[in-house]
């Protein structure tokens, strides 16, 4: 198959790492985005105890567009926090330590809640496994799914997403790059090979 | 960020953000019902005070466990100290038991850096002698910070016994890392000697006339009368001192109203600071405090939770 290089939507500005291919344009990524929050809603049957939580940094982006998605079809603004998971990493000492990101408890809690996960990749599922540490801290939900951009496979823990904006199958040696607007300027997820580097 | 805390010249102005970043997390945690985070978990950390303290100690006990590192206090008093230990046989006890941190306060000055040599573990100085307490000055600048938005190009006026201090060092290097003006106010009597010298390579100034400075400061730092280390006669009497130095109700009126006061406690209330000053809407005693907890945790995971925890 061809590099998917779609001429019509904004790609990666000039400059930007040439290597590897795109595998969702910003369309792409606004239609998955837009699936999930309807199939979020469908499983839910509705806003009922509903409540978003982004993992830092770009699963909290994500999370606020399918806010902003949900309350558009709903008209109702979903409770919306962020998660932050360094301290409950098991890599922590494998690394020097990194500073932590804002953990941002949504409005009325967790508890009871059915909390919806969000994150961009889902790879080893060891950072859902920290999430779902730390949540325990925040309180104890009724329900707890997980909402990922992408699914890239090579799972190290019994974990699996419930809403998966694309299944995409790569090698252990390739990197998958999420870029989104809020962050980085612009939306496209791209998949290169490993220059040497641990993901 | 250094493998030690043993003074504020360890740390780069990239490491102080660093660590107040963290800090105003932490301090988002202390808010929480379960106020525990599993980062420090398998480590201990062992304080070891030779002089008294409540909060500087009892503090880094809260942020040890609330982080879930096991820690453990040693005092002088009622340990091995009062038979006549030396401080090195001490250290060398303790991290033959597999320490990890070693959060030491002692009398003499230079103690702490003294300890780094004689152990593998990662040392925090709380306190040696008349030479530095750095996250004492970390904690005064991250409420400050907090209070007013910057310390940058802001006034800061450090007012009382100097020469004792080691919260004034600490606090000097720090403040002048992050851009404040500092004006040092004391008696003469209290002002360390050869301190013109070290005013102009640190910049800062000095003064002896507390009425002058205090309209013009943005914030102020009472520094405690140190009655345990003043063998000779400083000043004529505690009135006496109160009448010069001390943060009375009248001065307080010719304070900005929105400048904060801040003291590292234990405060002498109707000496260095009137009950009027330490509990106005401007005092930021408390504040301190509950940012004393937040540092130290923010010091123990940086120092601590990381990989080697040397970089």
């Amino acid at each position: 198959m061809a590099p998917a290089q779609s001429a019509s939507a904004p790609t990666a500005p000039e400059g930007a790492t040439p290597e590897g291919r795109t595998v969702l344009d910003a369309r792409d990524i606004s239609r998955a985005l837009t699936r999930i929050s309807h199939e979020i809603l469908e499983r839910n049957k509705g806003l009922q105890h509903l409540v978003l939580l982004g993992i830092p940094t770009r699963g909290v982006h994500l999370a606020q567009r399918v806010a902003d998605r949900i309350a558009k079809v709903e008209g109702a603004q979903v409770p919306l926090g962020t998660l932050d998971i360094t301290m409950y990493r098991d890599d922590l000492r494998k690394h020097p330590a990194r500073g932590p990101h804002h953990t941002v408890m949504p409005p009325g809690g967790v508890d009871g809640k059915v909390v919806v996960l969000v994150d961009d990749v889902l790879f080893s599922g060891r950072t859902v496994r920290a999430a779902l540490d730390a949540m325990n801290d925040l309180g104890r939900p009724a329900t707890v799914r997980l909402a990922v951009l992408v699914d890239r496979g090579h799972r190290e823990l019994p974990i699996r997403a419930d809403h998966v904006g694309k299944n995409l199958p790569s090698a252990r040696t390739e990197r998958v790059m999420v870029r989104l607007e809020e962050s980085d300027g612009y939306d496209e997820v791209r998949i290169a090979p490993m220059e040497g580097l641990e993901a | 960020m250094r493998k030690h805390l043993l003074s504020i010249d360890d740390v780069s102005v990239a490491d102080v953000e660093a660590l107040f970043d963290t800090a105003a997390e932490m301090h988002d945690v202390q808010r929480r019902s379960v106020k525990k985070l599993p980062a420090l978990r398998g480590r201990t950390v062992v304080n070891l005070f030779f002089e008294d303290s409540t909060r500087t100690r009892s503090s880094f006990e809260i942020a040890g466990k609330w982080l879930s590192a096991d820690v453990i206090n040693v005092s002088a008093k009622g340990s091995s100290v009062s038979k006549g230990e030396s401080l090195r046989d001490t250290v060398l006890t303790v991290a033959a038991m597999g320490v990890d941190g070693l959060v030491i306060r002692h009398a003499a000055s230079g103690a702490a850096q003294q300890v780094s040599q004689w152990t593998d573990a990662v040392v925090i100085n709380a306190g040696d002698g008349m030479h530095e307490h750095p996250t004492q000055a970390l904690l005064d600048a991250y409420t400050l910070q907090r209070r007013m938005g910057t310390l940058e190009d802001k006034h800061v006026a450090i007012v009382g016994d100097v020469t004792h201090s080691r919260v004034f060092r600490s606090n000097v290097l720090l403040l002048a890392k992050l851009g404040a003006h500092v004006t040092v106010v004391a008696p003469p009597t209290l002002m360390p000697a050869g301190v013109t010298a070290w005013s102009k390579d640190a910049g800062f100034e000095t003064s002896y006339d507390l009425d002058s400075v205090l309209p013009d400061a943005d914030a102020v730092m009472m520094l405690r009368v140190q009655r345990e280390r003043m063998n000779g006669a400083y000043f004529p009497s505690a009135r006496e001192y109160t009448v010069g130095y001390g943060l009375t109700r009248d001065r307080l009126a010719t304070l900005k109203p929105d400048a904060p006061i801040c003291h590292p406690g234990p405060m002498n209330r109707g000496l260095e600071i009137a009950a009027d000053a330490a509990d106005a809407a401007q005092s930021a005693v408390l504040d301190q405090v509950s940012a004393g907890v937040a540092i130290r945790m923010s010091v123990l995971y940086h120092l601590l939770a990381g990989e080697g925890s040397a970089t």
